[in-house]
């Protein structure tokens, strides 16, 4: 669905030129929720504006479903939903015309874009409220025309710039079962860009981290913690002096890296924290090592983009 | 084909709410109401215009709306840059082309029915419209309009997203180019650095071959000096604003 060589963008920016996106190599199947995951800066957003035409590449190509989208923008324009970060209906027109426009842009006669139009409020739960104004919506109401916006096409592959930021968690959650049902009803695949760690974790299949230009990491969220980030254990022992030979008991652990101790503390990184744990407690044990305390915790994409660039996402943004 | 159509598509987005509101056409014509009362009163029995004061004032009125009018066009889509809508037009297939014409013909059309609106107030006031004159003097004022509507878009292009730039230079620009055009006092009576600057003002031909239209005198030579104006003003404005598109925004 979305075929990346090489995309690069560069701006230039009071006579210095900017590399905002460095070489991109991208490849989307149909069907796929991927997340699009980077702190603010990385590129996330010059890609999607790449991706959907609305920014020419400096250089490399992109087939967007089905089409180049330097020498084919039409054609791939017809064929894509978008759903930018802020919203898509103007103040001064009624939520419905602006659905009815949106449609005949696309080539919908005004009856064909009216029916569909009342279909799609009715999807997102604003019916009844074609002649409103986009001033009188919630929020969460106004996201929801947003999306509808970006439907009303029948995109097979739709965008999305951070379609939950700046929503309280009810919407937020509402957000996502629309765009979730989109895919399990029409098999949309859908690309979108977040920095809310905990939804690109929780919703997508496949996660693509993009840091200064480049991307530094692809997979699925599971595969990407137990690679890059792994599970982690930490026991406290009783006695402080018994801590040198629990570590060596942790180091002959499956998969047992960064070894660290503070105090009594000792912490380590291991494959599968759920199986490592019970077998490092009775390893102890049998050793004739007290631990007063045993937890595993799971890594978070917090802790794998602090594995990979030595920085978190959330350092990047303050 | 797809150009008419996407034009047409355009122009009823942004004429719905105009056209479901006819009234915001009176009070944002508010200015020049107040200009043709307050102000031509004061002009009709002094000796301070060449000519019939009506005749010669309210040409000048209608140049008042044709710089504010496309002005607004300018505002409305900083609007539509600053918050989503123009992105979101942007990615799907409209033309882009259609996307500025589209805007720019519903300020034309907004512009001709202020500006009939305009002459039929001020015919009972004592102006005498000399009809083919009237009919091509507003012809001219499209195509001035159009040419400071697509300064005005890319002017809003490049203020996006702050917009600043755009209050800014608007004005900045605006009263001075009004001022120095002769519309409310005839420039003539003034101190001759200020004559200097209103004679590179393209503003003032433009008003000066309204003034000659108005009195149906086709073949004087404001009329062409205006017309050129105009003309050139046009080429100008579509010129950059398609190539300002081209770039992407």
């Amino acid at each position: 669905m979305i075929h990346a060589r090489g995309l690069t963008k560069t701006y230039t920016l009071k006579k210095t030129s900017v590399d905002a996106v460095r070489g991109v190599d991208l490849d989307v199947e149909p069907g796929q929720l991927v997340a699009f995951l980077g702190p603010n800066g990385a590129g996330k957003s010059t890609c999607l504006r790449m991706l959907t035409g609305l920014l020419p590449p400096t250089s490399g190509t992109a087939r967007v479903a089905g089409h180049d989208v330097t020498t084919e923008a039409a054609a791939v324009r017809a064929r894509i939903g978008y759903i930018g970060q802020k919203g898509g209906a103007g103040e001064a027109f009624r939520i419905g015309d602006e659905l009815v426009t949106q449609g005949r842009c696309y080539g919908m006669t005004r009856r064909a874009a009216r029916s569909r139009a009342e279909e799609l409020l009715t999807v997102v739960g604003l019916d009844g409220m074609f002649a409103r104004k986009p001033s009188t919506l919630s929020g969460g109401q106004r996201r929801r025309l947003d999306i509808a916006l970006g439907l009303m096409n029948r995109p097979p592959l739709l965008f999305l710039d951070e379609p939950s930021t700046g929503l309280d968690p009810a919407s937020r959650a509402d957000i996502w079962s629309h765009i979730l049902r989109l895919r399990a009803d029409h098999g949309t695949t859908l690309f979108l860009t977040t920095h809310y760690l905990e939804e690109a974790d929780a919703m997508a299949e496949r996660v693509v981290v993009i840091d200064q230009g480049r991307i530094i990491a692809d997979g699925t969220a599971r595969r990407l913690k137990a690679d890059l980030a792994g599970d982690r254990l930490t026991v406290t022992l009783h006695d402080p002096a018994d801590v040198p030979r629990a570590a060596e008991i942790a180091a002959g652990l499956p998969g047992a890296a960064g070894l660290a101790s503070d105090g009594p503390r000792l912490t380590l990184r291991v494959a599968a924290a759920d199986r490592a744990l019970p077998e490092f407690v009775r390893a102890l044990d049998a050793a004739g090592l007290k631990i007063d305390t045993a937890e595993s915790s799971r890594p978070t994409l917090d802790d794998v983009f602090l594995a990979l660039t030595g920085r978190t996402i959330q350092d990047e943004e303050a | 084909m797809t150009f008419l159509r996407d034009t047409a598509t355009i122009f009823s987005r942004e004429f719905a709410p105009v056209w479901r509101d006819p009234l915001s056409l009176v009070f944002t014509m508010a200015q020049p109401l107040l200009f043709l009362y307050l102000f031509g009163p004061l002009l009709e029995n002094g000796t301070d215009t060449p000519g019939p004061a009506w005749q010669w004032f309210v040409p000048g009125i209608l140049i008042m709306m044709c710089l504010s009018g496309p002005l607004m066009a300018g505002y409305f889509l900083l609007l539509d840059l600053i918050g989503g809508s123009m992105e979101r037009l942007l990615v799907t297939p409209v033309s882009r082309t259609a996307l500025l014409v589209g805007r720019t013909l519903k300020e034309f059309v907004v512009l001709l029915a202020q500006a009939v609106l305009i002459i039929g107030l001020a015919v009972p006031l004592g102006l005498d419209p000399h009809v083919p004159g009237v009919l091509t003097g507003l012809t001219l004022l499209v195509v001035f309009g159009i040419g400071l509507g697509g300064l005005s878009f890319v002017l809003a292009i490049v203020s996006a997203p702050g917009g600043e730039l755009f209050y800014g230079v608007t004005q900045v620009v605006m009263f001075p180019l009004l001022l120095l055009s002769g519309v409310l006092l005839p420039v003539e009576n003034g101190p001759g650095w200020l004559q200097v600057a209103a004679a590179v003002n393209p503003v003032t031909y433009v008003v000066e071959a309204e003034r000659a239209l108005f009195a149906g005198r086709f073949l004087d030579a404001p009329v062409l000096w205006g017309a050129a104006a105009a003309v050139v003003t046009a080429l100008l404005g579509l010129h950059l604003a398609r190539r300002r598109m081209a770039r992407g925004l």
